[in-house]
């Protein structure tokens, strides 16, 4: 991805004593061109700041107060019982939600990536799920879970299995916002390791037939490799996404019950927002920015190194 | 014979899995479609065999016949789906309009602080969104944008600018610089070749990303959620109004899911040569 810069002429070209810089227009076009978007990330990039201000202040909604006080939100979140507890929820659904995509999602693409009538049609529809909205997705599954008009008890009935109370309860809350999670966004992690899978050149994979390699020393030693970019752009998605999810678990049980599912999203509005204490919410979502900001930051990182040496194999 | 035996057996038992986990994938829109045709009374007491009635749809696009009988009556839904739509659009107007010509300066200059402010773009589409909008609450406060189209088509840009910049960036990557240099070499000036040679030249996926822009926007919740309210309401935000008030009207619900999102499923199966594009910001071609 070498951008070739057509502003100035090859250097290498011509003879030092003719480099002349261009004209300061010419020097400023790129700033010129981008300014439009530049504005509009300072519009976005003002309220961030202003957030981060606000976080060193006690401001309420209802006392707007707007002295110094240092970290004391921040030291307060943390010998907050309830912190650690969200910590370990948002955790708990990123990496359940992004681990059963990526499994998921690798074995769908695989089947899809065969000779099959079945998949050819399966295929088209395979999209559907992701291009809902995630509220309204939600709203549909917690029909379907719900006690009197739902269908998902009856239909783990009708296979002798005993009905759940889904998110209902503290024990599968959990479980039912990780699985809706999950038929959302599987779709996605299939089709983005599905084009990689289409991408790999025959030429090794041949070899290793003529060979007459297993199936798990091809997929150990050739696929998996070969396929490492296309995991990776799939956890980068995913794993930021879930564990900034907000809407699913919004949708389903504004964070219950009781506290089950009070992520550090959900914290942060409920403080910030619902209880109309600005400053003390803020720490969760920028505790949450700052993780999230060096976590991809690692992951692109590592796209990149995985690219160069997925590259060496074909 | 018995390694061909073996193949077809694994053939059927991979098309086996991939039937289910489509059923899995697919039963919740096919149920949605189905409760969205229920009347009231069958919502309770049937499950796949009802008489299909289209009750629902008329309740919530023209109000509900037994308003008078104590019944509220929603018919929010035709101005939610307005507000979506004008939100949506407007969001994806501005993108366009900002990010096409960023993007040509990202793919085709290099700058000084260029790979800083291509990543700060992206850094958006990650950023928990509540970092952004719980202090803009405040300041739209102040400056009287809460509540406002205007306000939310600023803050949708968190949405669908770094998708355009991301995603129009590797299309004009993709093409030859040779064309624009003989274009220079001919006299023509930048705006030039930039309107008539290359925008011509990545329109399909230009295209493609807006679309996805929009679609993206459309189903957003936490920023209407967060800074609108009456005025601004859009579907995804009145959805949950339905289920949430003391008796759940669960099959207008459906109903209004049907239409707000079926026309973005056909949306997506006509673009979708370049979905994987448009969902992986560039970085796999598909």
């Amino acid at each position: 991805m070498a951008t070739r810069d057509i502003s100035a002429p090859d250097l290498a070209a011509i003879p030092e004593s003719e480099i002349v810089r261009p004209p300061l227009m010419v020097r400023l076009r790129p700033y010129l061109i981008a300014l439009p978007a530049l504005l509009v990330l300072i519009g976005i990039l003002y309220p961030f700041v202003m957030g981060v201000a606000y976080s060193l202040t006690p401001y309420a909604f209802t006392r707007p107060n707007t002295d110094f006080v240092g970290l004391r939100n921040y030291m307060r979140m943390v010998e907050d019982s309830d912190f650690w507890y969200s910590t370990f929820v948002t955790l708990a659904y990123a990496f359940s939600a992004t681990g059963v995509q990526l499994a998921l999602g690798l074995t769908v693409a695989m089947l899809l990536n065969r000779e099959s009538r079945v998949a050819k049609i399966l295929q088209v529809t395979l999209i559907f799920p992701m291009m809902i909205a995630p509220v309204i997705a939600t709203l549909i599954w917690k029909m379907m879970m719900q006690p009197s008009v739902g269908i998902l008890n009856p239909m783990l009935n009708s296979i002798g299995l005993p009905s759940l109370e889904w998110a209902a309860v503290p024990e599968t809350a959990l479980f039912s916002v990780v699985l809706i999670d999950v038929w959302m966004f599987t779709p996605f992690a299939a089709l983005i390791m599905l084009a990689g899978l289409r991408s790999f050149p025959q030429g090794p994979f041949e070899a290793a037939r003529v060979d007459g390699a297993s199936f798990w020393f091809t997929f150990r030693n050739l696929t998996l490799p070969m396929l490492t970019p296309f995991i990776l752009i799939v956890i980068i998605f995913r794993f930021m996404d879930s564990l900034k999810m907000f809407d699913i678990i919004f949708a389903m049980t504004e964070g219950g019950p009781g506290n089950t599912l009070m992520t550090y999203q959900l914290t942060a509005y409920r403080t910030s927002i619902q209880f109309q204490r600005l400053a003390q919410g803020l720490p969760y979502a920028i505790v949450l920015y700052i993780v999230i900001y060096f976590v991809s930051q690692w992951l692109v990182k590592w796209w990149g190194q995985a690219q160069r040496r997925a590259a060496g194999y074909s | 014979m018995d390694a061909t035996l073996r193949k077809r057996l694994i053939g059927i038992f991979s098309d086996g899995f991939l039937v289910l986990y489509f059923l899995f994938a697919l039963f919740p829109i096919v149920w949605m479609v189905l409760v969205s045709l229920k009347s009231t009374d069958e919502l309770f007491t049937t499950q796949f065999i009802f008489t299909p009635t289209l009750d629902n749809y008329q309740a919530i696009l023209f109000g509900d016949a037994r308003a008078s009988a104590g019944v509220i009556a929603r018919q929010e839904f035709p101005r939610n789906f307005m507000n979506s739509f004008i939100v949506s659009s407007g969001a994806v107007i501005v993108s366009l309009l900002v990010g096409v010509p960023a993007a040509y300066a990202l793919a085709r200059y290099n700058f000084k602080g260029k790979e800083n402010l291509a990543f700060t773009f992206l850094s958006f589409r990650f950023a928990p969104e509540l970092v952004v909008i719980i202090p803009l609450s405040l300041i739209y406060r102040q400056l009287g944008l809460y509540d406002s189209y205007f306000g939310i088509i600023w803050v949708y840009q968190l949405v669908t600018l770094p998708l355009l910049i991301w995603v129009l960036r590797s299309y004009f990557e993709d093409i030859s610089p040779d064309i624009e240099q003989a274009a220079m070499i001919d006299g023509y000036p930048w705006h030039r070749i930039f309107i008539q040679i290359l925008l011509p030249l990545v329109r399909p996926g230009l295209a493609a990303a807006a679309l996805l822009a929009f679609v993206f926007a459309w189903n957003n919740f936490i920023f209407p959620l967060v800074l609108g309210a009456s005025n601004v309401q859009t579907v995804t935000v009145s959805a949950l109004g339905y289920i949430s008030s003391a008796q759940a009207f669960f099959n207008r619900m459906a109903a209004a899911a049907v239409i707000s999102s079926l026309p973005q499923m056909l949306l997506a199966l006509s673009i979708q040569r370049y979905l994987i594009r448009g969902l992986s910001f560039g970085a796999v071609k598909g």
